[in-house]
């Protein structure tokens, strides 16, 4: 794996942005070649995407041949509900930009058929060839989406019951009132994940960070099931400081020095390279020159 | 559903770069329309998958829901209580011209007149959707006869009425009908006024109480029947006194029915109501404030003499004089200017000020899930003013039917 650990909130959302954003600008994407892109929701990814928001407005980042998969949505919540997966995606970011809404796509969590809407959302990502970059996050009980402690690490998109700690850490969104908050879920499966050729993890605040230190310095284990990617041939976990409070000192140091040879991403603005007369080259390829020069998984 | 197939294909226009009001407050969003209506943009994405078939820019500004002028008695000349041939082409005329004022809708006003007016001019003021060619007329306000003696103020003497005993039958021969008619402005104190305001109230026509020497008690009887708006407050009415508010007093009424309010129209012209007391009644009861012009016909006349049917005015910026006096001769403050005026004097919000225009007239009509909001499916007439509320351009239906010459290509 590699771990990018940055400061603060702030500059770990900014980086993961910016990889998002060189990601898709590297691929090309085109009319007959789309960037698939699996989605998170929550408070970690906000900072991120108010920064894909920023690139696209700048005229650096279109989603016109980007296709999206959100990785959940509750059950039996209305989906103009405030709190829905589809308005927070709505608000928090496909309003902002021009992605195709026939590309964009979350499941429905008042579908009649719950397996069925299930089973088509894998047919989907499998029709649209897999998914190039699965951003995620993790929750305080370790779990990716909503496989929650105990889910196999092979398991497919489906129904889950959310456990304790999720409804906990959710009710803040309900006005703090357990009974409002949902008990179930349709989420992509531990397995479904797995299968993306690239995944991202971001992770910040102390209190994920138990959760952290059991995913990558505990073993394989399907009570704290983001520990699966460390099977996966491809993950970044992006953090912030607080976010690695609960790990060993030599593997914050060991990632901490070989982050320098990651180049940290800066938008050419910043860099003086405009006076080395480069600043005519498209910003993301002085970085993924550098990046895929190291490999670090 | 044949309408909502026809809206469907309508084509999807979003306004962006603009501030809108909605539910209280700025809000940095854009304005989805859809055949006239504003749009759910969510919806449209999610259900629809469809999206904006053009985006238009709005330069920074803000979107408020169209405004609504429920006193109005004329303007450019024209005076909607003259019994002519061609009431139509004077509405007309006042109906397009006050579009640059910000004005979506409103409701042409005849103060006290003889029988003959009304029998002539009411059925030729029909109520009338807006558009390119003028704001919508909600109906007509009928201001008098049934009003004070002593409290007629410019109101014709000989022409005033009280109501005989069977008062609805009387109301109705007065009128000639009720049809186009919305609002009835009537002193409450006058024999048999209660049963003419439930009958009234019970036709879904809106009571008002003005030009009246009305006590509270009587004020608020006249509630519990049904009225439910106050003409221009503290004009043609007792002053306040603290031991009888009179009707200045239901701003702050215990016994009113539960759940009512009782709106207040108030002329914020600079002139026919001085600042302090537009901040005592704002601040008593905020949510009531309607903000009316009560125009005459030398709105916007500019600067000059004028001959207005009878009368010689003198125009001076906003007041207008009878001519070679100090006397004042009506209203002639534009929609817009009143509602600057009023963010002035009383120091609200910017989003309060624009209520008072549009959001409480539409309430006190029970409008208010159409007109007055840019609520998802409401009539998409709006109005797109600058930071100091200059009106830049005006829509009704989600097309332009106004826009200021400065923003012209």
């Amino acid at each position: 794996m590699r771990l990018v650990i940055l400061d603060n909130y702030d500059l770990a959302s900014e980086w993961a942005a910016k990889y998002i954003c060189n990601r898709i600008i590297q691929f090309r994407p085109g009319q007959d070649r789309y960037f698939t892109l699996g989605l998170p929701t929550g408070s970690t990814p906000l900072g991120c995407y108010k920064k894909l928001i920023e690139y696209h407005k700048n005229g650096d980042l279109s989603f016109k041949y980007v296709k999206t998969f959100n990785m959940d949505e509750y059950v039996g919540l209305p989906r103009n509900h405030p709190e829905s997966y589809h308005s927070y995606m709505w608000n928090n970011f496909f309003k902002h930009i021009d992605i195709d809404p026939n590309n964009a796509h979350i499941l429905d969590g008042n579908a009649t058929d719950l397996q069925a809407e299930c089973d088509a959302f894998e047919k989907k990502i499998k029709e649209a060839g897999g998914i190039d970059l699965f951003v995620g996050g993790i929750g305080p009980d370790g779990h990716i989406a909503f496989n929650e402690p105990g889910s196999s690490l092979v398991s497919r998109t489906r129904l889950k019951t959310l456990a304790m700690d999720t409804i906990l850490a959710n009710a803040k969104y309900f006005d703090g009132d357990l009974s409002k908050v949902p008990t179930m879920a349709l989420t992509v499966g531990v397995g479904t994940v797995m299968d993306a050729r690239e995944v991202m993890i971001l992770i910040t605040g102390a209190h994920k960070a138990f959760a952290l230190y059991k995913a990558i310095e505990e073993g394989v284990n399907h009570m704290w099931t983001v520990s699966a990617f460390q099977q996966h041939p491809r993950t970044i976990f992006v953090c912030d400081e607080d976010a690695t409070l609960e790990l060993r000192v030599k593997t914050v140091k060991y990632f901490k020095a070989i982050l320098p040879l990651l180049l940290i991403l800066f938008s050419l603005k910043d860099l003086e390279l405009r006076n080395l007369g480069l600043h005519s080259l498209p910003f993301s390829f002085l970085t993924i020159y550098v990046l895929n020069s190291f490999c670090l998984c | 559903m044949r309408g909502g197939q026809v809206a469907a294909r309508a084509p999807v226009i979003q306004f962006t770069n603009c501030r809108i009001l909605r539910g209280g407050a700025l809000l940095r969003e854009d304005l989805w329309v859809r055949g006239g209506r504003i749009l759910d943009p969510e919806k449209l994405f999610f259900e629809e998958r469809r999206v904006a078939d053009e985006q238009r820019d709005c330069g920074g500004c803000i979107l408020a829901p169209g405004f609504i002028d429920v006193q109005i008695n004329g303007g450019f000349g024209v005076d909607f209580s003259q019994a002519s041939e061609d009431v139509g082409s004077g509405v007309a005329l006042v109906a397009r011209r006050i579009l640059s004022h910000g004005v979506t809708s409103f409701c042409p006003t005849l103060v006290t007149s003889p029988l003959e007016v009304y029998h002539k001019v009411l059925p030729q003021i029909p109520v009338k959707s807006g558009g390119p060619h003028g704001a919508g007329v909600l109906g007509v306000h009928l201001e008098g006869p049934f009003i004070s003696r002593e409290k007629r103020g410019a109101h014709p003497e000989a022409h005033l009425r009280s109501f005989e005993a069977d008062a609805f039958q009387d109301v109705l021969a007065t009128y000639g009908g009720l049809d186009n008619v919305r609002i009835v402005t009537l002193a409450p104190e006058l024999g048999h006024s209660h049963e003419v305001i439930r009958e009234l109230t019970a036709l879904g026509i809106c009571v008002s109480l003005g030009h009246s020497v009305a006590d509270l008690g009587t004020a608020e009887e006249a509630v519990q029947s049904g009225a439910t708006f106050i003409t221009h407050l503290f004009n043609a009415m007792l002053p306040f006194h603290h031991r009888d508010p009179g009707i200045v007093g239901l701003l702050t009424s215990d016994r009113l029915p539960a759940g009512r309010r009782i709106f207040y129209g108030m002329i914020a012209d600079g002139i026919h109501t001085n600042p302090a007391a537009l901040r005592i009644a704002h601040r008593a009861h905020p949510k009531g404030l309607v903000l009316v012009t009560d125009a005459v016909p030398a709105l916007g006349l500019g600067n000059g003499r004028h001959t207005l049917g009878q009368q010689e005015v003198e125009v001076e910026g906003l007041t207008a004089y009878v001519a070679g006096t100090n006397t004042l001769s009506g209203s002639i403050a534009p929609m817009d200017a009143c509602v600057r005026h009023f963010l002035q004097a009383t120091g609200c919000s910017v989003e309060s000020a624009l209520e008072a225009a549009s959001l409480h007239p539409a309430q006190l009509l029970g409008l208010e899930k159409c007109k007055g909001t840019l609520d998802f499916g409401a009539d998409a007439d709006f109005v797109v003013l600058d930071d100091s509320l200059h009106v830049r351009a005006t829509y009704i239906s989600g097309e332009l039917v106004w826009q200021a010459e400065e923003a012209r290509p």
